[in-house]
């Protein structure tokens, strides 16, 4: 076994006749926060929920601490989990609450109310002690289930959706919440997640999920940065994707050809392969003074503003079917119906092979 | 998403033992005295009044006795118009509170026009039989104003045992009703009235059609208390005019007849259940 | 044209108001009655008939006995619904729908049939009648209200809580005890006043089941046989007055459960 806090090896699983998981490994670090990232149906919350020990995989391992856990119940694994709706006990007070995992340890009253304390002191919440959890905000809900799963010193956190049902202000503040109270406690977080904003800000490891599988995974910035898969480069973040074939190879440079012209890059596949090219917003150059390739030029369709940028959909003049998505400065001057010229800097297009 | 939650019900942890534990004595309890009881019936409704081995003469018996015949074309005729009296009295009843009562009021309004809900069945119908008498409050009332000179026949009549029920049911029916039309959300109406139509076709054609499952589920209850009810009939209607539950216990009080009873409850049930099928894909209660 | 409206809506909702309480109105007025016959004029009032009924062993032994199978039915079976609720919520059973629908198939019938089955099955294994016999109906009839009623409110919401216990150390006893039980208790106790409401009142099983001993609805069900009669008022208005202080207590449990 690795050094690995928790050890996923060759999961698979099957709900009936729907298979969810198709043969997932994964590695997570003591101290790390893994995000998963995917759509609804990309096996991420099953995976949680694998790893929390509400279900037991149809096939593979499951080992924490070089311990395996496959079928170890929820209780007896060094897993605590943060329910998407929170799962407080109604009927218990918020400090009842937190200290109720360490009440079934068998910890005395007053040891159970001071670390229950200590808990919500921790998330910015002492003065809620007394209260009930109907008495409570949303924000305020989501930080008990967090002291009421850390106080009994889980290996791992699960947090499944944790944020899923807060507006989109107070998520970004509990975001920012979140990522600090990992790095106070240095437990290894792992959260779901179909948010990839919310992915970015929290991931020290980024894994993405579509349709049972692991499509890609790494610090967030090289996920972002370098997508190992067409569907990682279009689910974080968006991309222009062009597809192409490549007609030449030599000395690591390919060039391939596509519907905007061909295009040489830094690559390794063979001609004849077919491949897929991303291109973020921010690096495709609208207008004449451009970057080194050229991908013809487009018109413009539609330019949303969105406050510090301007977010611009154009369609390819010469393959209408191709569709840039840019991104300019809020103060550029385009209009929709406008044909301009679209380029790129060579280094910066991702070569995915399909 | 909830594919997956709903997965996390597999959790049986606790070993298989468990969740066995937990329903076999409510299935117990049932299987032991509702379904072996109905067995019984079965086997009973099948035997000869006085001993002796299977005979289909109970049923045969039902069959070609118009007096037995009466019985039940009395009780569909009496259900069907308790069932269209009381939808029709209690619907506009429930849309006042709904409608017209302030939202503060509406609850004791409601507490108020069910509290004789809770009296007695018993109780309810004696009542009704002080207030039909012949020389009841109403009669007394008639003839005090010189309305009528003689007093009239109301107790121990068909329409004594309608007043009663429709009494029971409008109550009943208020209630779900009500709940019906409280579910609503007011943006259908607002959205009705914002397209352009006025309080009469947004009734017509939004209100009405959302609420009629849960009138039809009312009536069919409706239906079922009503037809299956013995106290009523007897106390307010007397014996000039037999329902099917007075010919049932009359089998058992003067005769001991129970394989007879047994065959009329069995008729009785098929009734209901034929009922129960031709309705049943506008009652979609079958999925809960 | 919406006064108009207005007033017709006041006016019927008072003529049907009117409906509903005049039987209610002249059971408990005549109760009050002076004179031997309930029936205009009224000559109270006065409180004989109450006398009258609280010294009649018959029908306060009666009022007992109701009382004793009403609370016992009714909490075997909340008990049984709720453990079989919890089983179907919890686990996944085999022809899980199958058994849920066997369960709350009694709703369907009604209480004659269901009265005449036992009674054909009691009388056939020699089983006298009895208010245990009478009790053993009640249960038939409310389980599958109770198992209803509870079953409903065990939603994904609970699951989670219950998951989040278990997750957090507690083993399955506890987690009944400790959370399953007071999240559910609203739909505990409306199971259980529902059930005791519907017992109280239920006259038919116990009219078949009971014989010496026997139920309220059966003593008063005896006493008409008598006519018109204000002792029957007065025990019907003593009765009436039981049932609202079951549904207030009903209703402020509920209330006072719901978070504001």
């Amino acid at each position: 076994m690795s050094a690995s806090l928790v050890d996923i090896s060759s999961v698979s699983h099957r709900f009936g006749q729907q298979v969810v998981l198709k043969n997932v490994s994964l590695q997570i670090e003591p101290g790390s926060y893994t995000i998963l990232l995917g759509p609804s149906g990309s096996g991420k919350t099953t995976l949680l929920s694998i790893l929390g020990g509400f279900v037991t995989p149809s096939e593979g391992k499951v080992f924490i601490r070089g311990e395996d856990c496959t079928s170890v119940p929820p209780a007896k694994r060094p897993t605590t989990t943060v329910f998407q709706d929170y799962a407080l006990f109604p009927h218990m007070t918020v400090g009842a609450n937190v200290g109720f995992g360490l009440r079934m340890q068998g910890v005395d009253g007053a040891r159970r109310a001071a670390k229950a304390r200590e808990a919500l002191a921790l998330v910015g919440l002492a003065a809620a002690f007394d209260k009930k959890p109907h008495q409570l905000s949303g924000g305020q809900r989501q930080r008990v289930a967090l002291a009421r799963a850390l106080v009994i010193e889980p290996a791992v956190l699960l947090l499944d959706e944790p944020l899923g049902a807060l507006d989109l202000k107070l998520r970004r503040q509990m975001q920012d919440e979140l990522k600090a109270i990992q790095k106070r406690v240095g437990t290894a977080f792992i959260h779901v997640t179909h948010d990839q904003e919310e992915a970015m800000a929290l991931a020290d490891h980024c894994v993405v999920m579509n349709d049972g599988r692991i499509e890609d995974e790494g610090p967030p910035e090289r996920v972002y940065a370098r997508p190992a898969t067409r569907f990682s480069a279009t689910f974080m973040g968006e991309s222009t994707i062009l597809s192409g074939t490549v007609t030449e190879a030599k000395s690591g440079t390919v060039t391939v050809a596509t519907s905007a012209g061909p295009i040489s890059l830094p690559g390794a596949p063979q001609p004849g392969a077919k491949v897929a090219l991303a291109i973020r917003p921010e690096h495709l150059v609208l207008g004449a003074t451009g970057g080194a390739v050229a991908l013809g030029s487009a018109k413009v369709r539609d330019v949303v503003f969105q406050g510090s940028f301007k977010r611009i959909l154009a369609s390819s003049v010469e393959d209408p079917t191709l569709q840039f998505i840019a991104k300019a400065p809020a103060s550029a001057a385009v209009q929709p119906g406008d044909t301009i010229a679209v380029s790129c800097n060579a280094g910066d297009i991702i070569l995915l092979t399909d | 998403m909830s594919t997956v939650t709903n997965s996390g019900r597999a959790l049986p942890r606790a070993g298989r033992a468990l969740p066995w534990a937990l329903v076999t004595p409510a299935l117990g309890w049932t299987l032991l005295f509702f379904v072996l009881p109905f067995i019984a019936m079965g086997f009973s409704s099948l035997t000869a009044h006085d001993g002796g081995g299977f005979t289909l003469a109970n049923y045969s018996q039902f069959f070609t006795d118009p007096s037995y015949w009466r019985a039940m074309v009395n009780s569909l005729q009496v259900t069907a118009i308790v069932t269209v009296v009381s939808v029709l009295l209690a619907y506009p009843f429930a849309w006042i509170l709904a409608e017209q009562v302030p939202e503060r009021w509406q609850r004791l309004a409601l507490m108020l026009a069910v509290l004789p809900f809770w009296t007695s069945y018993v109780v309810r119908s004696y009542s009704w039989l002080l207030v039909l008498a012949q020389n009841g409050v109403i009669n007394r009332t008639l003839t005090g104003l010189g309305l009528v000179g003689e007093p009239l026949q109301l107790a121990n009549t068909r329409f004594a045992t309608v007043t009663g029920f429709v009494h029971f049911f409008v109550m009943l029916l208020t209630l779900t009703i009500f709940a019906n039309l409280k579910q609503l959300s007011p943006s259908y109406r607002k959205a009705a009235a914002d397209l352009g139509a006025g309080p009469v076709r947004t009734f017509l054609h939004v209100v009405l059609p959302l609420t009629l499952p849960g009138i039809m589920v009312g009536a069919f209850l409706t239906f079922v208390l009503c037809i299956g009810d013995y106290i009523t009939p007897q106390i307010l209607g007397g014996n000039n005019e037999l329902l099917m539950p007075q010919l049932v216990m009359m089998q058992i009080g003067r005769r001991g007849d129970f394989p007879l009873a047994s065959a009329l409850s069995i008729i009785l049930m098929a009734v209901v259940t034929v009922a129960y099928l031709a309705c049943a894909r506008w009652l979609k209660i079958e999925r809960a | 044209m919406r006064r108009i409206v207005r007033i017709a809506a006041w006016l019927y909702a008072l003529a049907v108001y009117g409906f509903i309480f005049l039987p209610v109105i002249v059971l408990v007025l005549f109760s009050l009655q002076a004179t031997s016959f309930p029936i205009p004029p009224f000559t109270g009032p006065s409180l004989r008939w109450y006398q009258a009924v609280l010294s009649d062993t018959r029908l306060t032994s009666a009022l007992v006995n109701s009382l004793a199978v009403a609370i016992l039915s009714s909490a075997a079976a909340v008990t049984l619904g709720f453990l079989s609720a919890w089983g179907f919520a919890r686990f996944t059973l085999p022809s899980s729908t199958l058994l849920r629908g066997l369960i709350t198939l009694p709703l369907t019938v009604s209480y004659l049939i269901i009265g005449m089955g036992l009674l054909v099955l009691f009388n056939w294994a020699g089983l006298p009648k009895s208010l245990l016999a009478a009790g053993i109906g009640h249960v038939v009839i409310n389980l599958p209200l109770c198992f209803a009623i509870i079953y409903s409110q065990m939603g994904d919401h609970q699951i989670n809580i219950e998951r989040a216990a278990r997750d957090l150390g507690a083993p399955e006893w506890k987690v009944l005890l400790l959370i399953t039980v007071p999240v559910m208790a609203p739909a505990i106790f409306a199971g259980f006043f529902l059930s005791m409401t519907f017992s109280w009142d239920e006259f038919v099983i116990s009219f078949l089941l009971t014989r010496f001993d026997t139920t309220l609805p059966v003593e008063i069900w005896n006493l008409l046989r008598s006519g018109l009669n204000p002792k029957t008022n007065a025990v019907g208005s003593l009765v009436f007055a039981v049932s609202i202080v079951l549904v207030v207590l009903f209703e402020l449990t509920l209330l006072r459960r719901t978070p504001a």
